[in-house]
């Protein structure tokens, strides 16, 4: 049914709010003047991940496999984009979703706060051959420094981390008596995130604990694409209970979900 | 020395945590404080990964897996419970809201630094999670550790070996064999295990200690 649709692919028009002088030629630079119903959704995960290109840098929502977009990630596999830096909070759980991209050999470095755990021997194995570059952050500045990106922050002063190995070489500042550390933002080319529920013009909402990395990636990339368990009409979302307003999406993809069924 | 198991060390704990508080149990032995929690006490559980309210363990057949905690074992939301994103969780934990958190370690230095994510060693692939912000944010830190190392050292130091987590930041620490308060004026014993005696704990403690008692006289 969304194939019927006009829809568009990457970022709406900026300013597609802004018509002038309807009629004359609009200062709008990509804007044609035409007016036409936005539609974020895509048809197909192909459609979603396309144009990910080698060497970008990709978000991957999910704390192991909850709220872990696995379908965007087969899709990404099947896509071939490679030498991707990733930003997730792990490295991978078993063989499946973000462990099998790193098997497909596309990922040349991960951030992440806790590469390993009982499961991560795809990840495990890469390391040790010197064959996956890692970037340790503390799971709170992961999070902080993904949002200082979404909200334009050239930097921040967190203490988390202050005194240790993960703080070495960094510049310290001594505020109000306590002592903190300057972290850069991180920010994406691509952010992959799973949500339960997403309307044409990309409002989000999320399911359980699988919210946790979903709605700050979304503000950090240039295109956040959301795959959903269902997408719904316009409005039929609450206002008071969007998560992520749509204006940090570009691309809502529909997937069957069990999980979201059966709850 | 008599030495509690790791039960009566989460019992232990769970005792001191008071109604209301905003808790967050770290991995491992920390988790088991939640089973030594009396029902009728409310407190808040926070789990980093976005939850507040956290309940018990799913009955067999219940489980979800996009209901689950730190450790990523499935987990329940109690009545009043509520989910958040990544930025608030930390918010929670590096802003100084969170009343509580227990965490586990491989050593404690005489000032209170804390050493428990990354044991350093060659080889050894590190992962720290939430680990460091716990350790700065936290109103208090209970660490919860036996004394003694397999081996027999004691993981309370002078200076820890091991990468910190943190510098300065436990304010008690609950091992098998007593109690231990860091304080401005050292480590002070709040209490023994029965039939502990002081000077045994000192015999294997290479950091001087303080008797509660004696302490509070100074």
């Amino acid at each position: 049914m969304f194939g019927q649709r006009p829809f568009v692919i990457g970022a709406a028009w900026p300013g597609m709010f802004i018509n002038p002088s309807k009629g004359s030629r609009p200062l709008i630079e990509g804007w044609d003047g035409s007016e036409t119903m936005i539609d974020k959704t895509v048809a197909s995960l192909e459609e979603a991940v396309a144009g990910i290109f080698d060497g970008a840098t990709v978000m991957i929502g999910g704390f192991g496999t909850a709220g872990q977009p696995a379908e965007l990630i087969d899709a990404l596999i099947a896509q071939g984009a490679k030498d991707l830096t990733i930003v997730n909070n792990n490295a991978g759980n078993g063989d499946i979703g973000l462990a099998a991209l790193l098997n497909a050999r596309r990922v040349k470095k991960i951030i992440c706060s806790f590469p390993r755990q009982a499961d991560s021997h795809v990840f495990d194995a890469l390391y040790r051959a010197g064959e996956i570059e890692l970037e340790l952050v503390p799971q709170g500045n992961l999070a902080a420094r993904i949002q200082a990106a979404g909200a334009g922050l050239g930097a921040i002063f967190t203490p988390t981390g202050y005194g240790t190995l993960l703080a070495e070489g960094k510049e310290t500042r001594e505020i109000d008596g306590k002592h903190y550390v300057l972290e850069y933002p991180i920010k994406a080319d691509f952010a992959l995130i799973k949500a339960l529920k997403g309307d044409r013009w990309g409002n989000l909402i999320y399911r359980k604990a699988a919210r946790n990395f979903g709605p700050i990636m979304a503000t950090a990339a240039a295109v956040t694409i959301a795959q959903v368990s269902e997408i719904v009409p316009l409005g039929a979302l609450d206002p008071e209970v969007i998560v992520t307003p749509g204006i940090f999406v570009q691309r809502v993809v529909a997937i069957g979900n069990a999980v979201a069924q059966a709850a | 020395m008599n030495k509690l198991t790791r039960d009566q060390m989460a019992e232990r704990v769970a005792r001191d945590i008071p109604e209301g508080s905003y808790v967050n149990l770290g991995i491992g032995l920390p988790t088991k404080v939640a089973n030594y929690l009396p029902k009728e006490r409310e407190i808040f559980l926070h789990s980093e990964n976005g939850l507040l309210g956290m309940g018990e363990a799913p009955e067999p057949g219940e489980e979800d897996p996009e209901l689950i905690n730190a450790g990523k074992e499935p987990v329940t939301l109690l009545e009043g419970g509520s989910f958040f994103h990544h930025g608030d969780s930390f918010a929670m934990m590096r802003g100084g809201h969170l009343d509580i958190c227990v965490l586990g370690a491989f050593q404690v230095s005489a000032s209170g630094d804390l050493a428990n994510w990354h044991t350093g060693a060659p080889g050894a692939i590190p992962a720290v999670g939430g680990a460091m912000d716990l350790a700065v944010g936290a109103k208090q830190v209970f660490v919860m550790m036996d004394l003694l190392t397999k081996t027999g050292e004691s993981k309370l130091v002078e200076a820890c070996s091991y990468p910190l987590t943190g510098v300065g930041c436990v304010d008690r620490i609950y091992t098998d064999v007593a109690v231990i308060d860091v304080t401005p004026d050292g480590l002070v014993v709040r209490e023994l295990v029965e039939g502990n005696s002081f000077d045994e704990l000192q015999r294997i403690v290479p950091v001087p200690l303080k008797m509660a008692s004696l302490a509070a006289a100074a």
